[in-house]
């Protein structure tokens, strides 16, 4: 069993050091900005490494393209100014946020060395419509990957490990990493589609124990068109209800996800299975809390939970910050930026809060 | 004529996604549309590599090609290299380009994507935002969406973000000179022709359908139609 464990050893992949260029995700600033401020922190503050955040970055319309509104060669070329931005600033690392971002780029990238007249095409567009010109990126890293990187020196750092205090068992951890990381150019992610193992390595390094349920690789659901479009939403909810299902007799403590998309269906589609259906996923009523790797890592290094943004998910938190025996104020969870008390969403009516 | 088959094959991506499928199946296995949906990936590489023009037009004007999820689960196991996904996005392009998308029910809701996602790319600069989610549209986003919509800035500044001001950080407002570059390269690369196709077919149907059609926005007849219409003949 050894050498089945070590097969995502095969999908090793190349990660930058430092000086990195960030794409911020329409998706996470979204739903999770909190999550691209600890990214940067943890960058900045824990590990010392420069990343710049250009204010004139835009989308990758990733959305868009795999909507099927976007054309192509507009795709491409909207990326390729972000790849001029990146040129002028004079880093050459790439990080996007999004793992939707993330497919796009290996994408583009095994496009145009395939087809190189593709490249030219770009190259040409974009100087006719903005007289840009760029430089592809020696290195493109999700920012998982980074944080997969530079995992055991984050432990020395941490405050905590994701093991239950009560217990001193490690937490039952399941990962999701998202289709596009892994499955548009497998060689582009730590252990493919196949032996993901992205989280998998933060997980066990910091504590944990990766939960192996039999729908782990299945999509969450977005197929995008089939969530934009709300007669189509039935797809989605189904998906996702489909790995809760298959993880739920592992009885998960938490689950960690790659992508924002994921990380947001994962926890809004357990209340609304909760309302719909009046099922949750654990033994509580409670739901199954779910976090973004950011999150993750902000928490055991001792962050407030409410400064990263773990009181904007539906299903909540406060289980697993118990389980861990991390310390927050309660009174702090709605207190806003000027100091004030904002009130408390309205709670649901059958997911328990 | 040009033959619909060369229109698809123009797009390297067709070039890329269909090599002699052998029709195994395998595709299907793992496709969570064809779980779902009657759909078969299988089914969509036999029918395109017979090259039979008069099934691939009835493809093309299908629910059919608007049913996969572009998970992109299929690349990863086809013993041929092959990509349904991939033969999707193109089928949806050229179904897009000659008008077919507005003869079936999912088809027709490509209108709702492009008032939506495909003007906030041109508006804002990014194609998904907090503006754009309207708690009334997304009732499974829960209560803690219309709290934190409620609630935005001072929420959102607590969390390091900078939303709706100028300057770096996560929800900033994006630059005027960035998005008259992204116009601009919308007109350069087809990008604009493309929406005023979707518009022109959609408004065409509109008016066969004697529902009331807005030139922009979502409110109108129409919108709310291809937004919400289920026929429930759809799943398996
Ligand atoms: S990309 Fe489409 S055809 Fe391929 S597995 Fe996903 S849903 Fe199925
Ligand atoms: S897996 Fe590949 S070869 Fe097999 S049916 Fe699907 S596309 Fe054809």
């Amino acid at each position: 069993m050894e050498v089945k464990k070590h097969y995502w050893n095969q999908y090793q992949k190349e990660i930058a050091d430092d000086d990195y260029f960030y794409e911020r995700s329409c998706i996470r600033q979204t739903f999770f900005p909190g999550s691209e401020t600890t990214f940067l922190r943890i960058m900045k503050e824990e590990l010392g490494k420069n990343i710049m955040d250009d204010p004139n970055l835009h989308t990758c319309t990733g959305i868009g393209y795999h909507s099927d509104v976007v054309a192509f060669d507009t795709t491409q070329t909207v990326c390729a100014r972000i790849f001029s931005l990146m040129t002028d600033s004079g880093l050459k690392n790439y990080v996007p946020s999004c793992v939707t971002s993330f497919g796009l780029f290996t994408e583009l990238i095994e496009t145009w060395k395939h087809f190189p007249e593709e490249l030219e095409k770009t190259r040409e567009n974009l100087r006719k419509a903005t007289g840009r010109e760029f430089e592809l990126p020696t290195n493109i890293a999700h920012p998982s990957d980074v944080i997969f990187k530079f995992r055991k020196e984050l432990k020395e750092k941490m405050k905590y490990q994701l093991v239950n205090k009560h217990t001193g068992k490690p937490l039952k951890v399941v990962e999701h990493i998202g289709c596009h990381y892994g499955k548009v150019f497998s060689q582009h992610s730590i252990g493919g589609a196949e032996f993901p193992h992205v989280l998998a390595g933060m997980i066990e390094e910091w504590g944990g124990e990766v939960v192996d349920y039999p729908e782990r690789r299945h999509c969450c659901g977005f197929g995008f068109r089939q969530y934009l479009v709300m007669a189509n939403r039935g797809y989605s909810v189904a998906n996702t209800k489909k790995k809760f299902e298959s993880m739920k007799p592992y009885k998960p403590d938490f689950i960690v996800a790659n992508c924002p998309g994921c990380t947001m269906f994962m926890d809004k589609w357990q209340y609304t299975i909760a309302e719909m259906e009046g099922i949750t996923y654990d033994e509580f009523g409670k739901g199954i809390p779910v976090l973004s790797y950011e999150e993750m890592a902000g928490m055991l290094l001792g962050y407030n939970p409410w400064d990263i943004g773990m009181q904007t998910h539906q299903v909540q938190v406060e289980s697993l910050l118990d389980k861990i025996g991390v310390e927050y104020d309660p009174k702090d969870k709605y207190i806003g930026k000027s100091g004030n008390y904002i009130g408390e969403p309205e709670k649901p009516e059958n997911l328990k809060v | 004529m040009v033959k619909l088959y060369d229109v698809l094959l123009q797009d390297i991506r067709f070039q890329e996604g269909l090599n002699a499928c052998m029709n195994c199946g395998v595709c299907t296995a793992i496709c969570p549309a064809s779980e779902f949906y009657k759909y078969d990936p299988r089914q969509i590489c036999d029918l395109v590599q017979s090259k039979d023009e008069e099934k691939i037009e009835e493809l093309l004007k299908s629910d059919t090609i608007w049913y996969c999820g572009q998970c992109m689960s299929c690349k990863t196991r086809c013993p041929r290299g092959n990509v349904p996904g991939l033969i999707i996005m193109v089928l949806r392009k050229v179904s897009q380009e000659l008008g077919y998308f507005t003869e079936s029910e999912k088809g027709r809701q490509q209108f709702a994507i492009k008032r939506v996602i495909g003007e906030n790319i041109l508006n804002t600069g990014y194609c998904a935002h907090v503006n754009i989610l309207d708690p009334k549209m997304h009732p499974e986003q829960g209560p803690i969406w219309k709290w934190y919509k409620d609630n935005i800035q001072d929420v959102t500044d607590r969390l390091g973000a900078n939303y709706n001001r100028l300057g770096p950080g996560a929800l900033r407002k994006i630059p005027e000179e960035n998005l008259a570059e992204i116009r601009k390269i919308y007109e350069v690369t087809g990008g604009m022709d493309f929406y005023n196709k979707i518009e022109k077919y959609s408004k065409e149907k509109a008016k066969d359908l004697k529902m009331s059609f807005d030139e922009q926005g979502i409110n109108n007849e129409y919108f709310y139609h291809v937004y919400l219409e289920n026929k429930n003949n759809h799943q398996k």
